[in-house]
């Protein structure tokens, strides 16, 4: 284990000298002065560096591993994205500079919003959310304030059980009543199921195209019809956006309002809390009730207009996660409309390709094709009480990014794979054996292995339990 | 697996023991297995009004967190305090000290819809 910087310290080191001798020309009164001393850990400049490179070498990172992990388009974040958000003509900016002055970035965002709107087929988008979850809630703030304006009484939000976990806790947030929506084996939706529950207080169904099985919709038109003849509206969760870019668009589907995650489908580094941007998109009709402030183009000058009396209001402090907006606008920039294609068509093909190497060997319960990712369920050809968590613990010994794993909850034992456009068939094939190796015959040649795995990673195998039931909050 | 065979089940993996007008209502020996170790749960309030299937209480362990459905329709009357510090109990003992709550029932007819042993035997 790496020792934390207050361990490290000793008197007899320091990174930095001051010279007491220096006059500094600021006026502080006596009552704001420190009269202690700064209680700062003393490292050397050379141990500081080796403290903090040696943490980075034991990172689980894109940058060092494969990262199946699925739901989640772990997507390689290419260079120039960063390269382009740290120069100073970004990165030196104030938020609260002068609208004239900072034209070149309310021109950005302008022009973002209207790629996304290209790229979905939405109308109108606001980048403000800071994530996913948060564009789930601005998304559901608009529908109940759409159905207040047209005085209509609409409580309920009808969610399928294989929706992402933040669809009905940000529904429900946002003061709305869940209606959990059985789905089929595959995870789609059944028309008929659907219509027994579709009463005149649902607002809204929340659907994720495709699904979290990696499997499309196919009678997306004829929900869509259902739902809107019952006066109710559609929400597209983008999660899974990064199957279809460019080769069909939810604002065709039928879809009123969605969110975006550009941080994964328009890859940007993401993981570990933040930060994210979950842009909202909506249909003309929708469009009053957006956040402000909304950019507007006036005489070829860019405006932030914050006065919209229909509005849900602000729910970020300034412009969101500009530099997060940035570099998605860098990659969609530097792939253009050919390239975004591209993307989702090799996203789908990578995970077909692993797909049919997994299928005679493991049960995949979805089917034989899928979308951008897959599920695997283990649970028939696990031998020892061994479980899929274990399987997780195991391909950390391996070098690999552990895949999720117990979603969707549909799924005994799952394990789920969205290996992303940017990976090599041979990292693929490498997985693929590794994996099956574990499934199929560590399992059965040494189980307590993977019982105790991980066994090659700094950190052992944790009592997860124990540090849930009973955590420890405070370092000593 | 445990199904004891004196109880009723629903297809959402509760089990019902019925007394009088009362029902008392825990998760099954499958579900505790399935769900993995419990590292918390969320029970509802005294004389809460419920409705058949409605989510009342939360379980969560390690992997997920999971709602539970009361079986009937009525209004609780008893919660389990003892598990809300030492949730390992549910999955200890489901169907004795590991219970969750009691719900005193308002419509007899919905208990005709719950599962014997057998149906939930069936079921899994």
């Amino acid at each position: 284990m790496e020792k934390l910087l207050n361990e490290l310290s000793s008197e007899c080191s320091s990174a930095f000298s001051v010279n007491s001798d220096v006059e500094i020309d600021i006026q502080i009164s006596e009552n704001l002065k420190r009269n202690s001393t700064l209680s700062l850990p003393n490292i050397a400049e050379n141990d500081l560096l080796r403290h903090f490179t040696n943490l980075s070498r034991k990172n689980y990172a894109l940058s060092t591993v494969f990262y199946p992990l699925g739901s989640c388009t772990m997507k390689y974040n290419p260079l120039i994205n960063e390269r382009i958000a740290k120069f100073d003509n970004f990165n030196a900016l104030h938020p609260y500079q002068n609208q004239e002055t900072i034209q070149g970035i309310l021109e950005i965002m302008y022009e973002l919003e209207r790629d996304l709107c290209e790229i979905s087929g939405m109308d109108c988008f606001s980048l403000q959310q800071a994530a996913g979850a948060h564009g789930e809630f601005a998304g559901l703030l608009i529908i109940a304030k759409y159905f207040k304006s047209i005085k209509q009484k609409r409580t309920k939000i009808i969610v399928p059980d294989s929706a992402h976990g933040t669809n009905p806790a940000s529904a429900a947030f946002a003061g709305f009543e869940i209606v959990p929506l059985r789905s089929e084996s595959d995870g789609t939706i059944s028309t008929a199921n659907l219509k027994e529950i579709l009463t005149p207080e649902v607002a809204a169904i929340m659907l994720t195209v495709p699904n979290t099985l990696g499997v499309f919709e196919k009678n997306i038109s004829e929900i869509s019809k259902i739902v809107h003849d019952n006066g109710s509206l559609l929400y597209y969760d983008g999660a899974n956006l990064n199957a279809v870019m460019g080769i069909v668009r939810p604002g065709d589907m039928g879809f009123d309002v969605m969110h975006i995650n550009l941080h994964k489908t328009f890859s940007t580094p993401h993981g570990g809390g933040g930060p994210g941007s979950g842009p909202v998109g909506v249909k003309a009709f929708l469009e009053p009730f957006l956040p402000v402030p909304r950019i507007e183009n006036k005489k070829s000058k860019f405006i932030l207009n914050y006065k919209r009396s229909k509005s849900i209001g602000k729910l970020k402090a300034f412009f969101g996660n500009f530099p997060v907006i940035l570099k998605a606008y860098v990659y969609i920039k530097s792939l253009g409309a050919k390239g975004l294609k591209n993307v989702s068509k090799q996203a789908v093909l990578n995970a077909n390709y692993m797909l049919a190497k997994f299928k005679d060997k493991i049960n995949v319960p979805a089917g034989n094709k899928c979308m951008h990712e897959f599920v695997l369920s283990p649970k028939s050809v696990l031998k020892n009480n061994i479980r899929t968590l274990d399987i997780a613990k195991r391909l950390l010994d391996y070098g690999y990014y552990a895949p999720t794993v117990y979603f969707p909850l549909i799924v005994e034992e799952a394990i789920m794979i969205e290996p992303t456009e940017t990976e090599s068939k041979e990292t693929l094939d490498a997985f693929v054996d590794t994996l099956a190796k574990i499934i199929l015959e560590e399992t059965v040649q040494e189980p307590q292995k993977i019982k105790d795995a991980p066994i090659n990673t700094p950190v052992k195998r944790l009592n997860e339990v124990a540090a849930a039931r009973k955590p420890i909050l405070k370092w000593k | 697996m445990n199904i004891p065979q004196g109880l009723k089940y629903t297809k959402t993996h509760e089990w019902v023991k019925i007394d009088g007008n009362k029902v008392k209502v825990g998760i099954t020996d499958f579900a505790q297995h399935e769900i993995t170790d419990i590292v918390h749960v969320e029970l509802p309030e005294i004389s809460k009004q419920v409705k058949k299937e409605q989510p009342v209480a939360v379980i969560e362990s390690v992997k997920s967190a999971f709602d539970i459905y009361t079986p009937v329709s009525g209004k609780i009357v008893e919660i389990n305090d003892n598990i809300l510090g030492s949730p390992e109990v549910v999955n200890q003992s489901p169907y004795e000290s590991g219970y969750l709550f009691v719900v005193e029932f308002s419509d007899e007819k919905e208990l005709a819809s719950l599962l014997n042993a057998d149906d939930y035997k069936k079921l899994i």
